[in-house]
């Protein structure tokens, strides 16, 4: 989900407190990681597509509050919105292609993700059948099954948030993080190296991983500057669409990329849906939204930080700015476009238009529901215009496109 | 082959639109948004044209050579067709946009049309150019040896020029094909038209084997094609009002 940040609405929760916020405040997102950890041989699919939720929720309180500053007119709020729009864009253009220009770049390398080994207990239905029906009937099956756990989990979530569980959040959060930031970077670094076939003794491995796992929990979950932040939340999100493009079965991967991009239509908008109501449950309480699984664009707190704390590091020193404001982005759907581009590049028969495509597309999508967001000043899905047109482009491209452009290509014909 | 051909040919290629790009784009968000919508207008050209070859060719069926030649060339020319309809497509959009643009900042200065001319004709051109050229350049890293049954032995070399070319050219084609838009001049137009499917058509001749296996690099094309174009076009060239001209270059 996408929402703006209001430097208003940090004005009021402005405090000291505010400064460790992202240390204790609670998360649906966080509620939903928490049981994740909880459970043993959890799948990190589900892991992230709670964590998709939770995007959603957490994006949801800022969402509502628009950029500006109390005491302007109207007017001005909305040409400064707009202003600055367009440099909203951006600030998501640049993490997203980050994100999947690090999942291509080793698919396209590192062969282990693009091995078979297995599936993940949420996708507990094989695809090596004989039969065209028989496969479709399995990844739907598989679908159905990780969509009732995403769905179940959420709705769990709401529940536990609504009771102000937060230490039981905060804890779940801080396990699921522990174990993206040491497991899964130290078997990516564990491929990487067995690709390049670059020895590396087991101190060295261990200062490496402790280093950056110690300096990775530490930024998200507590202070840190704002661009180490946003590197290593695009680090786990990129780790975390890799373990899916490995364990998800192919016809299920796109299956659930576009169911989920139907659940996050309905679970945003529709008046019942969950994140929504975990959206106004965050708002009637006031509280900002968890900065661990959200992707930030700008700095949050900027008056009471520059305040009260002069001294403090990085993030907070920024003077205080109005058109500041940022833009938030969920890490599902981080995840869910590197999942989509990542798929492309795996299985496009080594082909890059196909790559290409869908990352234009996801760009373009992007920028639509950026576009809405501007309009219509509330929490959108960010997944459904840019996973549609990502789907759509993968097949069209993957099947009509791709013949042409080789047939041009080896008669060195251009267009 | 190896990584000298790889970035030899990457660099022909790809080099002056990425110097185009860090030099006039980057600075700009909103012109980054333009180039992107303009690469993904002729993503869905592309996607048509596909279409159209795709299913002519599964109708009438290519099962001889000639018949699989001329559906190629047919494919050609409905795709350079329809990319020009998708560029007048794009011009309508920005005219739109520009103007909705100016009614909410009138503060602010918008975009000139001229400069979305040539935002727009660099985001055809670079995913022109690199949907033609990259599954080339990636072949070009693995092991293998041009000309090994008797091709060209500069087949990398020649595809990385033309790349360049077509990419160029499309940057022009914008220029020229908004210049005319924006002063009603629809000749201009037909102009674009012609001289796109007049670049595309070159290499047609050499796709016929009588013609000789070594196709001639066409660079020489695209200067004769610039000079020819009309006075206002080599003046839009020349005038960017939005692109920042070095203090010690602007005039006093």
């Amino acid at each position: 989900m996408l929402t703006f940040m209001a430097s208003d609405s940090e004005e009021e929760v402005c405090d000291e407190r505010t400064s460790l916020m992202s240390a204790e405040s609670p998360t649906p997102r966080s509620c939903q990681d928490g049981r994740q950890g909880l459970e043993d041989g959890e799948s990190a699919a589900q892991w992230r597509s709670q964590e998709s939720e939770e995007d959603h929720e957490e994006e949801d309180p800022d969402r509502y509050v628009c950029s500006g500053v109390p005491g302007r007119p109207p007017g001005l709020e909305e040409e400064l919105t707009l202003k600055y729009g367009a440099k909203h864009v951006i600030m998501l253009f640049v993490p997203v292609t980050l994100c999947m220009i690090v999942v291509v770049a080793t698919i396209k390398s590192v062969r282990f993700y693009t091995e078979k080994n297995g599936q993940l207990i949420y996708t507990p239905f094989s695809e090596d059948t004989p039969s065209v029906g028989q496969r479709l009937l399995n990844s739907v099956l598989n679908t159905l099954i990780m969509i009732s756990v995403i769905v179940t989990m959420t709705i769990f979530l709401v529940v536990l948030y609504k009771y102000r569980c937060y230490k039981f959040i905060h804890g779940w959060l801080i396990m699921s993080s522990l174990m993206l930031l040491f497991l899964f970077t130290y078997i990516y670094l564990g491929e990487v190296l067995k690709t390049y076939n670059v020895a590396m003794d087991y101190p060295t491995l261990f200062l490496t991983v402790w280093n950056f796992g110690a300096v990775g929990m530490v930024c998200i979950h507590w202070k840190g500057p704002l661009v180490l932040q946003q590197a290593y939340l695009i680090m786990i999100s990129a780790l975390m669409a890799l373990v899916f493009i490995k364990y998800l079965p192919e016809w299920s991967a796109w299956v659930i990329l576009g169911a989920i991009s139907v659940y996050d239509l309905v679970a945003v908008l529709c008046p019942k849906g969950p994140l929504r109501m975990l959206v106004e449950t965050a708002q009637e309480r006031n509280e900002p939204i968890f900065p661990a699984l959200i992707y930030s664009s700008a700095m949050v707190w900027t008056v009471g930080m520059a305040k009260l704390d002069p001294s403090s590091q990085g993030a907070l020193q920024l003077p205080y700015d109005p058109e500041m404001g940022g833009v938030k982005l969920g890490l599902g759907d981080f995840i869910f476009y590197s999942v989509l581009v990542g798929k492309a590049a795996a299985t496009g028969s080594g082909d890059w238009n196909t790559t290409l495509a869908c990352f234009v597309a996801i760009l373009i999508g992007l920028c639509l529901t950026l576009l809405l967001l501007a309009v219509f000043k509330k929490a959108l899905p960010a997944l459904p215009i840019s996973i549609t047109f990502g789907l759509i482009f993968y097949f069209s491209t993957d099947n009509l496109v791709r013949p042409f452009m080789d047939t041009l290509a080896s008669h060195q014909l251009y267009i | 082959m190896t990584a000298a051909v790889f970035f030899g040919c990457a660099f022909i290629a790809f080099g002056p639109a990425l110097a185009l790009y860090i030099f006039t784009i980057v600075t700009e968000p909103l012109r980054i948004i333009f180039l992107i919508i303009g690469a993904f207008f002729w993503l869905v050209s592309l996607l048509f044209s596909s279409l159209i070859w795709f299913t002519t060719a599964t109708l009438i069926g290519n099962k001889d050579e000639p018949r699989e030649k001329y559906l190629l060339i047919f494919g050609v020319l409905i795709s350079v067709l329809i990319q020009e309809m998708f560029r007048f497509a794009y011009y309508k959009l920005l005219k739109k946009a520009s103007e909705g643009l100016k009614t909410i900042n009138p503060y602010e200065k918008a975009p000139s049309m001229r400069l979305l001319a040539y935002v727009s004709g660099l985001g055809f051109g670079i995913m022109s150019g690199v949907f033609s050229f990259v599954n080339t350049l990636s072949d070009s890293l693995g092991p293998g040896t041009v000309g090994i049954h008797g091709d060209p032995p500069q087949f990398f070399l020649y595809s990385a020029f033309m790349t360049l070319v077509i990419t160029l050219l499309h940057v022009f084609w914008g220029i020229v094909f908004f210049d005319g838009c924006e002063k009603k001049k629809w000749y201009t137009l037909l102009v674009v038209l012609l001289s796109h499917l007049l670049v595309s058509a070159l290499h047609v001749g050499s796709y016929f084997p009588n013609h000789g296996s070594n196709p001639r690099p066409l660079h020489w094309k695209r200067r004769v094609l610039t000079t020819r174009l009309p006075k206002s076009s080599v003046c839009i060239l020349m005038n960017f009002p939005s692109v920042n001209t070095p203090m010690s270059l602007k005039p006093k």
